[in-house]
């Protein structure tokens, strides 16, 4: 052994001839991960949980009062709200999104430029707290309700003054906090059910798109017409219980 | 710090770059050392089939990268201004693991043309010295592509890369890019299949006068056995290719194409979770000792070594670099110093149209099957009178429609509310897209350094990006997509909305992942920190390998450039190095 190692630090520091010790040795690919749990990576923390995990009752009234004008029911698809975004935003608030978890935290947090990204020191659980509150506040004050009682269109044009900044908010700026519920709304209605939003996989089926199959060999001649298939998420779908009709086939009878 | 025993030579990162190093040497029956900062990874488990497809999990919330709190960096467009962090991923998103950002990747697999290898002196030759602009520092590598040849053919076996060959030994052929340089063999695997839009994108092409052909693409086309004896799966187009790791053993990777055969190796050891936090050197300054870094618990630990090979992806490569002051750092002042200097990025442009009475299904997608064209590439076109120099490979490449991020709607259109999803709806299935990767110049005030305020978990200084578009590939930008859009206009599509680059870099979108430079390679040591293998001209048992080595960066895709200078690199290693350890070229 000793002489091997020697033989071999000859071989970096003269010019001895090489691969004198193919065969020597031994494999040693070190594992330090423990043991193996589903979504390990990255769970989605508690999706399965019934019941509120981190907003209040109030808090989660008042998010479904926006995501329902975010994405408004009509013909396409149920509304955000009934599609389960709450129960999405709630339950990324819970895990380690809520806590941006991964990101870098450290400070000085200071303002950049426009082009230095979101710099703000709230995460997300602040953003919702800071800004659900500040919103109710804003709205009792100056419409005399809390933002979930007003009507329809009173609360799409506070969510625009929101969007664009009219509208200050008391320890969150309106806009960040807008942006924040926008986004995590869209993550909910678009991602896979198995995260909580996305119900019945409305918006795949508003879109056309068909989840997570994974092979498309058979379809990729198709010429320009929509390939119609029922889409398939994580936890499942329609194709799978007993009384599925595939949608291009006419309706069983009786 | 506890010092380990001794090994020959330290692999620091086993991404695309590390695993072909330690490929080169496995045979010298050396003992060889891979310590990767991230966890294992397995195709079975971490990338099954039952759980991969999850858009929310990968693409949104990053799983497969590394963590800005573990290697975050600092940005800011001048030297004028404070840098800040990043302190989520936006514009790039560096890898993690066995694999590296070769695991996440998308597959587009070029070689560099002959010209690009002497891109000065070509510009020189052509157009002469005054008509290079003062604001960009372009230079030559200091090695040609006909030295390079039989490592790009070696990591076209290796990955399988699919395509067809456009010159062949000199020959140019009919259906491939007939401004490539000459290859030795054809592409392993046949094309990719075209799907609706890269059909119509080539039919255009061509009435336009172009000369399209099928992307060149590391997912293979066919069942693929590669040059180590590892098997690939056909590529499914499934759709989620980018950002995410492929479920179906497809997508090359050295996960898939090197790390297996690595493991029957008796001499080479892997060690995960093991991240390295600067190299030793001894008291010259002129020889590694070896390296330091922490294990999963978090230990320091001293691995001695008499070569170290660092791969650790290009931003990572930089400010170990920086960290562990190998070569003088750069200083834009007064343009002296090589570590850090010459900077450069990518520059993405792209063209959008928005089809009627057509169905593009763009989740039938991956990362790389789709058409291109690189008439408005490189040196393609004459430059003379442009005002500016460069271009980019121009391509559709449906990439898959997971809808929290692929929907396109018209500019104007409402972000939330009813006429937000009737045009979400509409446009879904009726938009098709054209993009231009193009080159990027490196300037003098591009550049990376320390950051002199934020800090990572043990105190290091983040490495602090300062960047802007140069105007030179302004004007590029304006002239390419006004191209683009001519051929999105042919493809038939009613209304289009173009996107060069516009005001200055924008650190939050994803743009790419090729950054490029910062401790290039080059014959000269005053604008070089590594010579034309790798090497480390102030510390020669150190090599340095990945895209930090580009002088700027052409347009196209690096990986295919990165994994043939690692080929390279590990042959030097391994043929001139062994054999007469010390310089191997003259300063
Ligand atoms: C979304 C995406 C799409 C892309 N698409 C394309 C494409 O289509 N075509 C193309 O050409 N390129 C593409 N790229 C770029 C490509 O991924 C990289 O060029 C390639 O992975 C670089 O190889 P590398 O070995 O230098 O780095 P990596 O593959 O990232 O490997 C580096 C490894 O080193 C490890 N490491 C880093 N620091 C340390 C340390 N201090 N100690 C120990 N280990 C360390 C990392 O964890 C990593 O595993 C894409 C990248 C991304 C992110
Ligand atoms: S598109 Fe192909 S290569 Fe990419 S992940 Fe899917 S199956 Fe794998």
């Amino acid at each position: 052994m000793k002489s091997r190692r020697m033989t071999r630090r000859g071989l970096l520091t003269t010019a001895a001839g090489a691969a004198l010790l193919l065969g020597f040795g031994k494999v040693s690919a070190q594992e330090s991960r423990p043991v193996w749990m589903p979504f390990d990576g990255f769970p989605p923390a508690d999706s399965m949980a019934e019941g509120l995990q981190f907003l209040t009752p109030d808090e989660a009234r008042t998010v479904g009062a926006i995501v329902e004008r975010l994405i408004p029911a009509d013909a396409l698809s149920p509304s955000g709200k009934d599609a389960g975004c709450v129960d999405f935003i709630d339950r990324q608030l819970s895990g380690p999104y809520g806590v941006f978890s991964g990101q870098y935290r450290e400070g000085p947090f200071q303002d950049g430029t426009p082009m230095q990204g979101d710099q703000s020191p709230l995460d997300a659980r602040q953003r919702y707290r800071l800004g659900l509150a500040a919103l109710d506040g804003w709205c009792r004050a100056n419409a005399q309700a809390a933002f979930a009682d007003l009507p329809e269109d009173r609360r799409d044009a506070i969510l625009a003054d929101l969007e664009t900044g009219k509208i200050t908010l008391d320890g969150i700026p309106a806009e960040l906090f807008f942006e924040q519920v926008l986004a995590n709304t869209m993550e909910g209605f678009f991602a896979d059910p198995i995260h909580g939003g996305n119900k019945d996989m409305v918006s795949w089926r508003m879109l056309g798109f068909p989840g997570a199959r994974y092979d498309y060999l058979d379809s990729l001649d198709i010429a320009g017409t929509p390939l119609r298939l029922d889409p398939i998420g994580l936890k499942g779908g329609p194709s799978w219980s007993a009384d599925w009709v595939p949608p291009s086939a006419p309706a069983r009878k009786g | 710090m506890r010092r380990l025993p001794k090994k020959d030579i330290v692999i620091v990162g086993l991404g695309w770059a590390g695993s072909i190093v330690a490929r080169q040497l496995a045979e010298t029956g050396l003992d060889i050392l891979c310590l990767e900062r991230g966890p294992w990874r397995d195709t079975a488990r971490d990338f099954n089939i039952s759980t991969v497809t999850d858009e929310l999990r990968f693409d949104k919330r990053q799983a497969l990268m590394v963590q800005p709190a573990q290697a975050g960096i600092t940005v800011r467009n001048t030297v004028s201004e404070t840098a800040l962090p990043m302190r989520q991923w936006g514009s790039f998103h560096p890898g993690n693991g066995v694999g590296g950002a070769g695991l996440h990747w998308a597959g587009i697999t070029w070689r560099f043309t002959p010209e690009i290898f002497r891109q000065r002196s070509h510009l020189v030759e052509r157009y002469g010295e005054s008509a290079i602009p003062a604001e960009l520092t372009v230079q030559d590598w200091g090695l040609t592509y006909d030295e390079l040849e039989p490592h790009y053919d070696a990591f076209d076996k290796l990955a399988g890369v699919s395509g067809r060959a456009g010159n062949l030994k000199g020959e140019i052929r009919e259906g491939g890019n007939p401004f490539e340089g000459p290859r030795q063999n054809d592409y392993p695997l046949p094309p990719m299949v075209q799907t609706h839009g890269p059909k119509l994108f080539a039919k255009a092409a061509a009435e336009l006068g172009y000369h399209p052909f099928p992307s060149p693409s590391a997912l293979p086309s066919e069942p693929y056995t590669n040059s180590l004896g590892l098997k690939m799966g056909p590529c499914t187009y499934c759709g989620f290719c980018t950002n995410y790791g492929c479920a179906n053993y497809s997508k090359a990777s050295a996960l898939i194409c090197v790390v297996p055969w690595l493991l029957l190796q008796p001499n080479i050891e892997i060690r995960v979770n093991s991240e390295v936090v600067r190299i030793e050197k001894d008291g010259t300054g002129r020889r590694a000792t070896g390296v330091v870094y922490l294990d999963g618990a978090g230990e320091e630990l001293f691995q001695p070594a008499d070569l170290v090979a660092v791969c650790g992806f290009q931003l990572e490569n930089v400010r170990l670099m920086l960290l562990s002051g190998v070569g003088q750092p750069y200083d834009p002042a007064t343009g002296t110093g090589v570590t850090g200097r010459n900077y450069a990025y990518q520059t993405p442009n792209s063209v959008t149209g928005f089809f009627e009475n057509v169905a593009f299904n763009p989740f039938i997608g991956s990362g790389a099957a789709g058409g291109a064209l690189d008439d408005l590439n490189n040196d393609n076109f004459d430059h003379a009178g442009l005002g500016f120099f460069g271009g980019g490979s121009t391509r559709v490449i449906p990439i898959g429609g997971a809808p929290i991020s692929q929907r396109h709607v018209p500019s104007g259109t409402p972000r939330w509310g009813a006429k937000w999803k009737e045009e979400t709806t509409r446009w879904y299935q009726a938009t098709m897209s054209v993009g231009c990767e193009a080159s990027s110049f490196s300037t003098p005030g591009n550049y990376l350094s320390l950051d002199p305020t934020y800090k990572d978990r043990i105190g290091r200084p983040l490495l602090r990006m300062t960047f802007d578009w140069p105007e030179n590939d302004r004007r590029m930008s304006q002239h390419v997509v006004s191209k683009c859009t001519d051929i999105v206009r042919a493809m038939g599509a009613k209304h289009w909305e173009p996107a060069p680059i516009k005001g200055a870099w924008n650190t939050s979108p994803y743009q790419s992942s090729h950054v490029v430079g910062g401790f290039v390679m080059g014959a000269d040591p005053s604008t070089s920190a590594t010579n034309k293998y790798l090497q480390s001209w102030d510390v020669p048992n150190l090599f340095v390998v990945g895209a930090q080595a580009f002088p700027q960066n052409p347009g196209y895709n690096p990986t295919g450039t990165v994994c043939a200078l690692a080929g390279w690199a590990g042959a030097a290693i391994r043929d001139l190095y062994l054999k007469s350890p010390g310089p191997l070229a003259p300063t």
